[in-house]
């Protein structure tokens, strides 16, 4: 089959590699309708994540048809349309029966690597390093899918792939950064990076019935899709604006509810030089992660306030502003989404009609193009946003 | 922990490891002091040197920078803590080194060929001390007590002691999660026959006993006179707080009493032993909960603990 494999920072390559086979009882092997490139496919494009192998399959969001099922799949069948969660979760570890699928203890076979990382290991995940399990990812023409009655999701007749396609990740990444920030009527709940998912956590927030939901980032295309697909009220470019001086006169100085951070571990912006400082301690390995947006997000969030980290990072962060988290009494959650925890319900939002969750594409390619792919979504050219493969 | 390690005769073994290895401790602090010692008297008082090693006075700056040398290999014992295996060996460098410069002293015209030889003669002395302290600490069995210590890993799965306890008393699963074993074949009286696996596709085996054995709580093991390698260990199955499954403790020993060969078992695979214990207890715990061991295109069967294949499928014609 064809597959997109990682070679180095910023080299993939579509090459031609073996079929998967059923490896576990409780496989199946699904063959790929849309697969996309997600923003923290750039982490490992950029050479931000550790324990890359060349020839790595990348790709973690993908849905497609089942071909052959394991002996001991119970409730799919071949020819089932299914979507994939980019958690590989068992359902029957302390962590599955809690609905924390992307803690399963059992799905990653690397669990000693990301131990040694991350003092416990976090589940297996499809084409993202051997940290999380060395699994060969979707952005290909088949894939492997273990534990496949916990980790696919049948899709109803009648809908389309770019429909359902992201409730492989970042539609439920965007809405469990939501849910995180505990919304209650009338809230205001601030953005930081209007990327895909920081669009779904957006939408997700009106869902949740905030009332005031505001945007931030640099590019005025994401601010303007904030505004027209994702219901944002207000928008900020930092570029030209100061932040938290925008923030404080949106909110009358008292901050938002709740600030969700949706950028990660590669952001940009703040003061140039503390952008430049982070910058070169990151080339120079001293921190891994540059935390500028997590930065401002809680210095802006209001009192009491909640912040919401779905933005990846992977190691350290420096000058962490642990004064103004504690003494303002705030509190931070975060975590690599639990996608089939709520992959369900927003299916429900979108037979409904309350959510098309395509807004957010922008370009469709083949799969053989997926290397000017990470390039042109990487670069931001051509006012990309969201890149969806066909295999 | 501790009775088990008695019965298991332990206590011992260790005692002599750790005894040896503040011996050796003692020994490289006094060489330490030496170094200081003789360094600052090379460093302050070179021509002194000189005439008692039966040199001439002419080499006063070599003198010196050998004091330097030595101060330097005193103050990096002092500095490298309890095990200073490296600096320990630095000193043995500079021992060659005197031992060199006495012998050129040794055959010029202006040398006191007795004192010279009086001098190389202590020279040695000291060498023979600085080997025989390097070489204890570069022994891990024989200096350093700790090493020695048996591997404790434990692990909590979603089960009651009791099935847990049913499932590893059957010793004939645990090639299903201990990726080293190749089988084990129960022969009755509560004895069985080991195979596992070594490197260059070669096999050591063995025969062990049940020690100890209290249903649903603990079964403890060890293999008999003539096995190829030495070991012993226990399962203990505790219930977790709050029923939340139970929490499973194995230790394992490769070097019991008469047996250092067991010791170097684990890295004859090239594996620390606590880690090897820990995944095949994380390998425990997905046979229990999810019926097998979870496989990923980089982990597969025959992949070593820590080299990992690209992640993408293995081709079919290179089987597995």
């Amino acid at each position: 089959m064809r597959a997109n494999c990682w070679y180095g920072k910023r080299d993939v390559r579509v090459e031609q590699v073996p079929d998967p086979k059923i490896l576990n009882r409780r496989d199946a092997i699904v063959k790929i309708s849309s697969t996309a490139i997600c923003g923290s496919d750039l982490h490992l494009y950029n050479g931000f994540m550790p324990t890359m192998e060349q020839g790595d399959i990348l790709g973690h969001e993908f849905m497609g048809e089942i071909v052959e099922v394991g002996p001991d799949v119970k409730d799919r069948k071949v020819g089932d349309r299914v979507v994939v969660s980019f958690p590989i979760s068992c359902g029957n570890c302390f962590f599955c029966q809690q609905e924390l699928y992307s803690l399963c203890e059992n799905s990653n076979p690397n669990a000693w690597m990301a131990e040694k990382l991350f003092g416990h290991s976090p589940c297996g995940i499809y084409g993202y390093s051997h940290l999380t399990g060395g699994f060969a990812g979707g952005q290909a023409e088949y894939a492997r899918v273990p534990f496949a009655d916990v980790g696919t999701l049948k899709v109803p007749a009648g809908m389309t792939d770019e429909q359902v396609l992201f409730l492989s990740d970042i539609f439920p990444t965007g809405y469990m950064g939501a849910e995180l920030c505990d919304i209650k009527p009338g809230d205001t709940v601030a953005v930081w990076g209007c990327g895909p998912v920081g669009q779904f956590a957006m939408a997700s927030a009106r869902l949740l019935g905030a009332e005031r939901v505001v945007g931030i980032d640099r590019f005025p295309e994401r601010l303007a899709m904030a505004r027209a697909g994702a219901g944002a009220s207000d928008t900020i470019n930092y570029e030209e604006r100061n932040t938290y001086d925008a923030l404080m006169e949106l909110t009358g100085g008292r901050g938002p509810d709740a600030c969700v951070d949706a950028v990660g571990l590669e952001a940009h912006g703040g003061h140039g030089l503390v952008y430049a400082y982070d910058r070169v301690k990151q080339a120079l390995m001293a921190e891994t992660d540059r935390p500028i947006a997590l930065r401002e997000a809680i210095m802006a969030c209001r009192n009491g306030g909640t912040v919401s980290v779905i933005g990846v990072y992977g190691g350290l962060i420096d000058k962490f502003p642990m004064g103004s988290f504690m003494n303002r009494s705030l509190t931070m959650r975060t975590g690599q989404c639990h996608v089939q925890r709520y992959w369900k319900k927003l299916l429900g939002h979108i037979e409904r009609g309350e959510i098309d969750p395509g807004f957010v594409i922008t370009h469709r390619m083949a799969l053989d193009e997926a290397p000017q792919g990470f390039d042109l979504f990487s670069n931001k050219e051509d006012d990309c946003i969201k890149i969806v493969l066909k295999p | 922990m501790a009775a088990l390690a008695e019965s298991l005769g332990r206590n011992g073994a260790a005692h002599d490891g750790a005894g040896r290895a503040a011996d050796a401790e003692r020994l490289a602090r006094g060489l330490g002091w030496f170094s200081l010692g003789l360094g600052l008297a090379e460093l302050l008082a070179p021509r002194g040197v000189a005439r008692i090693a039966g040199a001439g006075e002419g080499h006063t700056g070599l003198i010196r920078l050998y004091g330097l040398r030595e101060i330097a290999s005193g103050l990096a014992i002092f500095a490298q803590g309890r095990r200073p295996a490296a600096a320990v060996w630095a000193r043995v460098a500079g021992d060659a080194l005197d031992l060199a410069t006495l012998a050129v002293a040794f055959v010029s015209p202006k040398s006191n060929k007795g004192r010279v030889a009086f001098a190389t003669a202590n020279v040695l002395a000291v060498t023979a001390l600085d080997v025989l302290c390097a070489q204890q600490f570069s022994s891990n069995v024989a200096a350093n007590g700790k090493e020695e210590a048996p591997v404790r890993k434990s692990i909590v799965v979603n089960s009651t002691p009791e099935e847990l306890y049913q499932f590893w008393h059957d010793f004939e699963n645990l090639p299903r999660f201990m990726r080293h074993l190749e089988s084990v074949r129960v022969t009755g009286g509560g004895r069985s026959h080991w195979v596992a696996k070594a490197p260059a596709g070669t096999t050591v085996e063995w025969d062990a006993e049940i020690t100890d054995d209290r249903p649903g709580e603990l079964i403890a093991w060890r293999s008999l006179e003539g096995a190829d390698v030495d070991n012993a260990g226990s399962v203990r199955f505790e219930r977790a707080p709050g029923g939340r499954g139970t929490i499973v403790k194995v230790e394992i020993d490769y070097s019991p009493p008469g047996g250092l060969v067991g010791a170097a078992v684990a890295k004859l695979f090239g594996e620390e032993p606590a880690q090897q214990v820990d995944a095949d207890l994380r390998r425990f715990k997905q046979v229990i909960e999810t019926g097998e061991v979870v496989l990923s295109d980089a982990t597969l069967p025959g992949t070593g603990l820590t080299e990992q294949r690209p992640a993408q499928p293995l081709a079919a014609s290179a089987g597995r």
